[in-house]
């Protein structure tokens, strides 16, 4: 037996890309969710490590629901362009000029919940009989029960009673026609070795990591970034805060912490001296207990 | 760091969520915000304490029921290592679920309630334990607060369980008195049973060697992907992706394809910006061959000096996993790593009734049973022994009806 030391994050790495292979080996038309957060972007590095200096044998597909930070369209576009990949835009704007969903009205409006109506018309639309998301089973209890290859219905619908044996690292992409896989890569990862892995191999990330000076007012006990895709009144007080953002979603549904951290360091030591878990910044998830699980039968990410 | 991978056997009833909490609780692995949704939920322990259970029951369904249905994933770390949690259900209907949590673990954990001893389910999660091969067993006397931290019950119980040990060859096993629901030798070892020599269960986890990779010499790497690019600067560029299973690929090994059995040498492995001399165990590499051989996905490279063996009758230890009985006269698909090939299952030999080992001669193989079978591919398959390499010895069915796996198989000889 030769003293070679494998890492933890080669180990997770490695599993990461024995999985990308399955679904560029298992389906016709795979595709990969690209949100702009850091868990894609990991995907992105992985899929490289999985397929260069091949092309990806899928595009990326971003659901852009026009509240986005612009630092992050931003970063995708230049991203884009230097690995050379085609990327396709599912819009939620569109959806609603169609008429497909109704823009939510009062002061905790997000677009969140209507993304899910775009990205299964994109699948529809582009036919992906797979689609690879960034999720973690340490996100979320409901999560946490989540297959790595998840079948899901025409519907989009996750069905958490039928979810199929997965067994050693065997993934069984069978599908019927008009249903597709929701693949997870990086299922094993938790958000602290998502970033030491970011630290390890250098990857470039969205400003709004990092702590900078933004308009902010306090909503439902969080600080959120003021922004037109807010609905704010009279009661909301903006006020000048240094903070950074643990994910990257909607404007109006992720919340900033309060943050000095400038470089990955900082954010790791303040992850792992952290007490508050990373979708704890996401109002999505707290309306009810099973809130994802009840997001994920219908569709969601 | 490294990752130990285990899972745990053991019902509602033996406080197995209570003891995957107390972990997760005791190292400092619970947030603050889950810890808040936590106290707020209205499940407490009769003393009023949080229910720590409630942390590894994630659906809804489970909740309400009180009971864990499927495998819940749990991870936490120490300042020595990394654990990933098989959390399963241990009742006899989700057996399925937890050979499914066991196929990954390198190490189970059995569950026995203090005031019950080696019951039947206890039988039960061991001989699957020896089943799917898991190479470290810690048993958990758990409740040793409703016995009075009594040495001499516990003597009792391991005294029992060390018979059944030997008779299912479980190798490496460790006893831990533990209390779950008081944090007993949890964490830190317990003043309460000072008679206890060895260590708490975390520093156990802590030391215990993970064998996260097959420490078999035999060199397998299943192509999952051909990389042609097909571009001018790369225009003669083949390169065949995929993890390397077991045992070592080093520049210059002389290789066989299968099941072609084309011969050729290592001309060069790469890893994205690196080109290293050795491809070890686990690793997703790509590896160049010197001869042009035709090699596509679910093709095996091995080592020219230790094949593999290659037959289309199989003697496997089948698990089945689907609400609809195995069928002998139809077929079904069978996916052997990246290799996907039609088949049937064309006898069976016999049935074990987990609860008291026995064999039995059987017509039918249902939910949740075990057995022995012969299984007849229409494609070879390039297989080793599932006890001498876990990862080239294992496969699954496929039900080409449903898409649904409905097997899980260990292969255990080639009929000749």
């Amino acid at each position: 037996m030769s003293t070679y030391n494998f890492d933890y994050l080669d180990e997770l790495e490695a599993e990461a890309i024995h999985i990308l292979r399955e679904v560029a080996g298992q389906f016709e038309k795979p595709a990969l969710l690209f949100s702009g957060g850091k868990d894609s972007i990991t995907l992105v590095r992985l899929a490289e490590k999985a397929f260069r200096p091949g092309k990806f044998p899928f595009p990326l597909v971003h659901i852009d629901t026009g509240h986005n930070f612009q630092e992050t369209i931003d970063y995708r576009d230049k991203m884009v362009e230097r690995i050379g990949e085609r990327l396709i835009v599912g819009s939620v704007q569109e959806s609603i000029d169609q008429g497909k969903v109704v823009e939510q009205k009062g002061k905790n409006a997000s677009r969140n919940a209507l993304q899910t109506v775009t990205l299964l018309d994109t699948i529809a639309k582009y036919e992906f009989d797979a689609c690879i998301g960034g999720a973690r089973r340490d996100e979320e209890k409901a999560r946490a029960k989540e297959r790595i290859f998840s079948v899901r219905d025409e519907f989009g619908q996750w069905d958490p009673k039928r979810q199929r044996p997965e067994l050693w690292n065997i993934y069984n992409g069978k599908i019927h026609k008009g249903e597709n896989v929701r693949v997870f890569p990086i299922s094993n990862w938790t958000e602290l070795d998502v970033w030491n892995y970011i630290r390890r191999e250098n990857i470039e990330l969205p400003s709004i990591y990092f702590s900078h000076e933004r308009d902010v007012i306090t909503r439902n006990g969080q600080l959120m970034a003021a922004s037109p895709f807010l609905n704010m009144d009279d009661e909301d007080l903006v006020f000048k805060k240094q903070v950074r953002f643990r994910t990257v979603g909607d404007m109006s549904c992720t919340a900033a912490v309060e943050s000095e951290a400038t470089l990955i360091d900082d954010i790791i030591s303040e992850i792992s001296a952290s007490k508050i878990s990373e979708r704890g910044a996401r109002l999505d998830d707290k309306v009810s207990e099973a809130a994802m699980e009840d997001r994920k039968k219908g569709g969601y990410f | 760091m490294n990752i130990l991978k285990f899972f745990t056997a053991g019902s509602v009833d033996d406080g197995k969520s209570t003891l995957i909490g107390r972990l997760l609780y005791d190292t400092d692995s619970i947030l603050a915000d889950q810890l808040e949704a936590l106290q707020s939920s209205n499940r407490k322990n009769d003393d009023g304490t949080i229910d720590l259970a409630i942390l590894t029951d994630g659906l809804r369904a489970e909740r309400e029921q009180g009971i864990t249905i499927d495998v819940a994933y749990k991870y936490f770390q120490t300042d020595k290592r990394k654990f990933i949690i098989a959390d399963t259900p241990g009742h006899i209907q989700y057996t399925r679920n937890m050979v499914t949590g066991a196929s990954t673990a390198n190490l189970a954990i059995i569950l026995v309630d203090a005031r019950n001893g080696v019951v039947e389910q206890t039988i039960r999660h061991s001989y699957l334990v020896s089943l799917l091969g898991i190479k470290h067993v810690v048993v958990c006397i758990n409740k040793m607060d409703m016995v009075d931290y009594s040495e001499s019950v516990y003597t009792t119980i391991i005294d029992k369980y060390k018979i059944l040990a030997q008779q299912l060859k479980l190798k490496d096993v460790t006893y831990i008195p533990v209390s779950a629901l008081k944090g007993d030798n949890i964490v830190q070892l317990s003043e309460r049973m000072a008679w206890y020599e060895g260590e708490s269960l975390l520093h156990f986890l802590e030391k215990v060697d993970t064998d996260n990779l097959d420490k078999s010499q035999l060199a397998r790497m299943p192509v999952q992907w051909v990389i042609r690019p097909q571009t001018k600067a790369l225009h003669d560029y083949r390169g065949y992706a995929g993890r390397v299973l077991s045992g070592t690929f080093k520049l210059n090994d002389k290789v066989t394809v299968l099941p072609s059995g084309a011969s050729s040498t290592v001309e060069k492995i790469e890893f994205f910006d690196q080109s290293p001399e050795i491809a070890h165990a686990g690793q997703s590499v790509i590896l160049h061959l010197k001869d042009d051989v035709d090699i596509s996905r679910g093709d095996t490279i091995v080592n020219a000096s230790a094949l593999p063996q290659e037959s289309k009758l199989i003697e496997a230890d089948l698990c089945w996993m689907d609400g609809r009985a195995l069928d002998t006269s139809i077929m079904y698909l069978i996916q052997h790593n990246s290799k996907t090939t039609k088949c049937k299952i064309s006898e069976i030999l016999h049935k074990v009734d987990i609860n008291t080992l026995e064999k039995h001669q059987a017509e039918e193989f249902k939910l949740n049973d075990i057995g022995r079978v012969i299984i007849k591919t229409a494609d070879a398959l390039a297989f080793d022994l599932y006890d001498d390499n876990r990862a080239n010895g294992s496969a699954i069915l496929i039900d080409s009806r449903t898409n649904l796996t409905v097997g899980a198989l260990m292969f255990r000889a080639a009929v000749e």
